[in-house]
């Protein structure tokens, strides 16, 4: 169940392709991909810059990955984040999962960007005209996370 | 005799956090009876200034203890590293 980050762009097809070959169990692959939008309304194009907790950020997201594979039939699961300077149009999240079937395929890849916006360790610094900024969380964000309803363990 | 490196805690500050705080990291030594992430809280913002405005109660902060998010009650002991940042933006 590979995670990565890196600064570097990634070829969609190719990690697909890889996390998928030579499984003929697999019936269903699901994806994700974020994207980097073109925020400000007027026709200045803001860059961004993405901060992580090195030493943190793949511990988190695998914990993520372990959390939807005990939970979903999945076979396997990648993560790539992209860190560091990034334009409109770019891409900077990859989530893919295979199953068997497609309803916990699907379930497992929705269910990892949600966790992974609400707990994995990045931040976006947008460079705007006006300036600088850190971009805010958003409610909708821990709306969509607590949605899932993990079972909180038994105490034992 | 207490090793002190190892009693000290070390304090990561990520994000708008370290912009605010003007810096990025530093080691820590904090009272006995700071056993708790609330009570490092507490501890920093005691500090005045720009540190009892961020870490106020009320303040959306988060905290990681030996890079697992933690809450209020989670545990802090000699040598943990203990990250403190703003709600997190990735994805």
């Amino acid at each position: 169940m590979p995670v990565r980050v890196q600064i570097e762009d990634f070829d969609v097809a190719r990690e697909l392709a890889a996390l998928r070959a030579g499984n003929r169990s697999i019936g269903a692959v699901a994806a994700f991909i974020g994207t980097v939008r073109d925020v400000n309304e007027n026709a200045q194009v803001a860059t961004m810059v993405l901060e992580h907790y090195p030493g943190m950020t793949e511990k988190a997201l695998a914990d993520i990955v372990e959390m939807a594979r005990s939970r979903w039939d999945i076979i396997d699961a990648l993560v790539i984040h992209r860190v560091g300077a990034l334009e409109p149009g770019d891409q900077i999240v990859l989530v893919g999962v295979t199953s068997a079937h497609r309803g916990d395929a699907f379930a497992a890849c929705e269910f990892i960007i949600d966790f992974l916006k609400t707990r994995a360790p990045f931040w976006k610094k947008e460079d705007t005209a006006a300036g600088a900024r850190w971009v805010e969380a958003r409610a909708s964000d821990d709306e969509a996370a607590a949605r899932w309803k993990v079972p909180q363990e038994p105490a034992a | 005799m207490r090793d002190a490196a190892t009693a000290a805690l070390t304090l990561v500050y990520l994000a708008r956090l370290r912009e605010a705080f003007g810096t990025a990291s530093e080691r820590v030594e904090p009272p006995a009876d700071v056993t708790t992430v609330s009570a490092l809280r507490a501890w920093l913002a005691a500090r005045g200034g720009t540190w009892a405005a961020e870490l106020a109660p009320g303040r959306a902060v988060r905290v990681a203890v030996n890079h697992d998010l933690a809450d209020a009650d989670t545990p802090i002991h000699p040598g943990d590293e203990v990250a403190l940042f703003p709600p997190v933006t990735g994805g």
